[in-house]
């Protein structure tokens, strides 16, 4: 088993903390995992994207020029990575704020709606689990024990109290697609 | 023991590991892309715990300083920077080398010339393998390509260090830094007593006892005559460690008609391409110094003795290629590719560069 995902989107999403909840829970499932962000100065507005690898042997590169799933949360992602997704692969993207949809057929297309989604929970910062959500019933990488274990590793413990409002999120991502 | 198996980012293992071996001190000053090691050092306090000073100096030039007061005392004390950083550290760095001093340096380098970017790079391989600083000096140079070898080198650093009384590198880059990883952090030991550091470091300025003449140290020495048996003295220190620490990986060198050497995390990018170029049907082999110095010279002569050419990949213009056509004295065509000023090339790029350097490959 070997999966290599992008997700990208812009600055202040949660791009990269869910990408080290998802890095987080696989390594809890024993798999071997790197997680290779765009460092940089990004911010809230920027772009931001992280490449995470989850296999069950040792991993190469830490950098890919193609993936099997991407996780699209804005258009200069979905510009910049839809031509990178092998072919059999999977695209998932969120429409919101998205006005060119992307055109590829030789690969699969989920659209979901996890921005409206989020406004409708009224937890904004919870968006990226809702995205994660989406992720894991589309792919299930790893089952929700191992994103709960996740969750409480890359949480200091103060913010334990915060788990099960995650937990909801990424229950209603999970409900956003079939 | 599960709690020992953490996913981190280079940076964060190196400052993890530093405590858990006992070091007692860490000198630096923050720059991109290397600050988490100063940031998870301040974050984990081990001055209440082990008793470890963690200090942010005033500058690099200040910190390195304060490692050669550190090594002279017999401590295990580090410090840690990028590129411009490093520059600033050279000629504190030949002092302790003069002064036969141990301590470890972490260069996680970053795209220049001048302050150049944030982004990895390998541009500083002549600077940390061929002296950096002034005189006939040599660093220990190891090149983590994982985060787990980011905690284990500062152990192996550490401990050629204190052997042969020299000091060592941790030549990273901003890849191997920022990712992330599944890493097993090495056990908890205890720092060294005064004690401890007075029986295994009789060179140390410990504090002068009745028993014995004072440990002084010093770099200068008026006398030539006497600064070339210095010399004499740490040139056979040198070829020592040429003979006992080359380390390197291989993969695939068994049946290959073409090899790729390549350092640091830029030799996981191109095992990826010479996976892709195996299914290919072209075989190459990777060799993967670990040491950069001592250079493993002889194994790449060996190997350039039965394939037909060689690619260096590193990101940048063209410097551990000089050490790859020494070993392989003209026998077979050594070829460069690299990216620049912080661009790292991904393995598909890599692959097109073998396959336009070699068309008969194909």
């Amino acid at each position: 088993m070997k999966e290599e995902i992008i997700i990208a989107g812009f600055g202040g999403q949660g791009v990269l903390s869910m990408g080290k909840i998802l890095a987080y829970a696989a390594l809890m499932d024993n798999l071997e995992v790197t997680w290779m962000p765009s460092y940089g100065p990004e911010q809230r507005g920027g772009t931001a994207n992280v490449t995470v690898i989850l296999s069950d042997s040792p991993i190469s590169s830490p950098i890919l020029d193609s993936y099997d799933t991407a996780v699209i949360l804005n258009q200069q992602s979905l510009d910049k990575f839809e031509a990178c997704i092998k072919p059999g692969g999977t695209l998932i993207y969120d429409s919101y704020g998205i006005h060119r949809a992307p055109t590829r057929t030789d690969i699969t297309v989920h659209r979901i709606d996890a921005m409206e989604a989020t406004f409708e929970m009224e937890s904004a910062k919870t968006y990226n689990m809702v995205v994660l959500g989406a992720l894991l019933k589309i792919k299930p990488l790893v089952p929700m024990e191992s994103v709960i274990k996740g969750l409480k590793k890359t949480l200091p413990e103060r913010h334990h109290h915060l788990i099960p409002m995650n937990e909801a999120a990424i229950i209603r991502g999970m409900q956003l697609t079939e | 023991m599960e709690e020992d198996v953490r996913l981190m980012k280079g940076n964060e293992a190196i400052a993890h590991a530093a405590i858990r071996y006992g070091a007692d001190g860490y000198f630096g000053y923050p720059i991109t892309p290397q600050s988490e090691i100063l940031e998870t050092l301040e974050a984990e306090m081990p001055w209440e715990t082990t008793g470890m000073v963690v200090l942010q100096a005033e500058s690099e030039i200040a910190a390195i300083n304060m490692v050669y007061a550190g090594a002279a005392c017999g401590k295990a004390v580090f410090t840690s920077s990028s590129s411009p950083g490093v520059s600033l550290k050279q000629e504190g760095i030949s002092y302790i080398a003069a002064g036969e001093l141990p301590a470890l340096i972490v260069n996680v380098m970053r795209g220049g010339p001048g302050l150049g970017t944030i982004h990895p790079s390998q541009a500083d391989y002549f600077q940390a393998t061929k002296g950096g600083g002034h005189g006939d000096y040599h660093l220990i140079v190891l090149a983590p390509a994982t985060v787990q070898e980011m905690a284990d080198f500062v152990t192996l650093g550490f401990d050629l260090a204190f052997k042969y009384r020299t000091p060592a590198m941790i030549l990273a880059d901003g890849m191997v830094g920022q990712m992330m990883e599944k890493v097993v952090l090495p056990p908890a030991r205890p720092r060294r007593t005064d004690e401890e550091i007075a029986r295994q470091c009789p060179w140390a300025v410990t504090g002068k006892p009745a028993t014995r003449k004072p440990n002084i140290m010093t770099t200068l020495e008026l006398d030539s005559y006497q600064m070339e048996r210095n010399n004499e003295r740490y040139q056979r220190t040198y070829r020592l460690i040429e003979e006992n620490e080359v380390r390197y990986q291989e993969y695939y060198t068994d049946d290959a008609d073409y090899l790729i050497v390549a350092f640091g995390s830029i030799a996981r990018i191109c095992l990826k391409s010479i996976e892709e170029a195996r299914k290919q049907g072209i075989r190459i082999g990777l060799i993967r110094p670990i040491t950069l110095w001592p250079y493993p010279y002889k194994t790449i002569t060996g190997l350039s003795k039965r394939i037909k050419g060689i690619l260096v990949v590193e990101i940048n213009a063209g410097q551990m290629i000089e050490d790859v056509r020494l070993a392989v004295e003209g026998r077979v065509p050594v070829y460069h590719f690299g990216r620049l000023g912080g661009i790292v090339p991904n393995p598909n790029e890599v692959l097109d560069a073998f396959k336009h350097n070699f068309p008969e490959a194909q």
